[in-house]
């Protein structure tokens, strides 16, 4: 691990000032997966802000009905709320099938937002990699691919977003709040939150340098049926092959997002329209267009039948 | 004859200290020798680019009861200050990226991974270790069932294993869900199966997990 400066902040402000004021700062809160990757010398920091203490740790009743869930809220508390266990089950749905309990209670909701891919290509730095170090090639590309990506790729990066609570937050509408290091605040939507690799994919998300999370919030109970269902190689504590979040309303209609098949949570209206229509028109609208490896074409499939497993419990039940 | 070993007044720790040192003599010279070079380029450009210069940060530690000050360095890890510098060795370091769970400790009431946090982070915090829950004289119950049945072939995993099956027992009766609870508005139950997905950040290699199970469904009465 290269030397970092270290400081603590006590407001969002301060934290968005600290990092202003230091090139190549970086914001720390739980750090689990950050420490990870300045470990290896993927992520070289020198100052860290530690914004454990600025607050944004509740999570809160809208004016609107829904909910905002502070930055720093960790993964254990969200999945434990009463009210996200009541009106939002695929939220706890999906933090619960994520990582281990020991990561889940210091892993924060805005750190799973940032956390980086598990690409062994970008873990292991004697490896082409677009994203860790730009311009590089893509060792993924032609490599050990069976994780990897199968929409939304490029010729620059096949990886996948790892989170799964990311999936069940684009599901519901989820909003991202943040502040700059002027002060001003905006809310981006789940849905351009991430990005899509293109020929950048070194750049994740529609922050801008120095912005911090401070909430997300939802909007107003969705009801219906709520399912996260995950596919992986242990029925535990590993990242998802694919995963399958959807809320199914009385009538038959609702959404679909998908986890593991692309940089970014994968949602289309299209296949949300279709959702009456059974797994296999939902599977086709959400995939039109993928391209896959001979390592990862099993995604397909596998999406199809875990789509249509779902529906078809939600008709079930 | 065999009995003679039992007068050698050496731990193991101290054993592999004295292997580690012999092991790695040889290599001390060149390695001097790289960081002079490295010293004398000055970070002006070329290939041996110097390193920025380690920062100390003062930090205080509640560590089983006990407060403690120390000066790290502010990459030290909460695993590495509370081995090297506190001399708790009873915490492991495995994989050292959060994927064994071998240093799962106790803080603030909540088990973590100590290898992914940094130490200057936990300024005041309250940390519970292996050497905080019970003695050789008197065991925690969670060691004593352990012990009791045979849960670890090697040991290494143990400690970690023993710090999370607690805190595992303690998130079900704060009604914490978990990825098989089969109804979110229900409190979890104490069981096998909740009890083996409340584990999986636990990895044992010797593979004692039926054993583990057993130890931990003692402790919690409940049924396997």
């Amino acid at each position: 691990m290269k030397a970092f400066s270290y400081e603590r902040a006590k407001t969002p402000a301060e934290a968005a000032a600290a990092i202003a004021r230091q090139p190549n700062a970086k914001f720390i809160a739980g750090g689990t997966n950050l420490l990870d990757l300045m470990k290896l010398e993927i992520e070289a920091p020198t100052h860290l802000v530690d914004v454990n203490g600025i607050g944004f740790d509740k999570i809160e009743a809208t004016k609107e009905g829904g909910l905002r869930i502070g930055a720093l809220v960790r993964n254990t508390d969200l999945a434990a709320d009463q009210r996200v266990r009541r009106d939002y089950a695929v939220l706890s749905r999906a933090l619960l099938a994520g990582a281990s309990a020991q990561l889940r209670n210091k892993a924060t909701t805005a750190g799973n937002l940032l956390q980086r891919t598990r690409c062994p290509y970008f873990y292991d730095t004697n490896q082409a990699c677009n994203k860790r170090q730009p311009g590089s090639g893509c060792s993924a590309i032609g490599g050990f691919s069976r994780q990897h990506a199968v929409v939304g790729t490029s010729e620059a990066c096949i990886a996948t977003h790892p989170s799964d609570m990311a999936v069940a937050m684009q599901l519901l509408d989820a909003r991202v709040e943040t502040v700059k290091a002027d002060g001003a605040t905006r809310t981006i939507a789940m849905a351009d939150f991430h990005r899509l690799p293109g020929n950048t994919p070194h750049i994740e998300t529609a922050l801008e340098p120095g912005e911090l999370i401070t909430a997300v919030t939802l909007p107003k109970p969705l009801g219906g049926k709520h399912y996260y269902r995950k596919v992986r190689d242990r029925s535990s504590y590993a990242f998802a092959l694919i995963s399958v979040a959807a809320v199914v309303l009385p009538d038959g209609t609702g959404r679909v997002a998908l986890g593991g098949v692309a940089h970014k949570p994968w949602r289309l209206p299209a296949a949300d329209a279709s959702v009456a229509q059974g797994g296999k028109a939902v599977a086709d609208q959400l995939l039109a267009g993928a391209r896959t490896t001979e390592d990862n074409a099993f995604k397909i499939t596998l999406v199809q039948r875990t789509i249509s497993a779902v529906l078809a419990e939600a008709k079930k039940a | 004859m065999m009995n003679d070993l039992s007068d050698v007044k050496i731990t193991r720790r101290d054993l592999l200290i004295a292997g580690a040192i012999t092991a790695t003599t040889a290599a001390v010279p060149s390695v001097a020798g790289a960081q002079n070079n490295s010293n004398s380029g000055g970070g002006n450009g070329g290939p041996a680019q110097a390193a920025a210069a380690p920062v100390i940060n003062k930090v205080t530690l509640v560590v089983n009861g006990q407060s403690r000050a120390v000066e790290v360095d502010t990459r030290t890890t909460l695993l590495d200050v509370l081995r090297e510098n506190m001399h708790l060795t009873g915490t492991k370091k495995g994989c050292d990226h959060g994927q064994c769970g071998a240093c799962t400790v106790i803080v603030e009431g909540r088990r973590i991974n100590s290898c992914l946090s940094l130490a200057v982070m936990h300024d005041g915090d309250k940390i519970t270790t292996i050497e905080g829950l019970g003695t050789p004289d008197k065991l925690h119950p969670m060691q004593a069932a352990f012990v009791k049945h045979d849960g670890y072939q090697c040991g290494y995993c143990t400690p970690g294993q023993i710090c999370s099956a607690i805190s595992a027992i303690e998130e079900i009766k704060q009604g914490i869900p978990s990825h098989v609870t089969a109804d979110l508005n229900t409190k979890p139950l104490l069981s096998s199966e909740e009890l083996r997905e409340r584990m999986s950040g636990n990895i044992c290699r010797c593979g004692a997990y039926s054993n583990i199970i057993d130890a931990i469904n003692d402790v919690a009465g409940s049924r396997a």
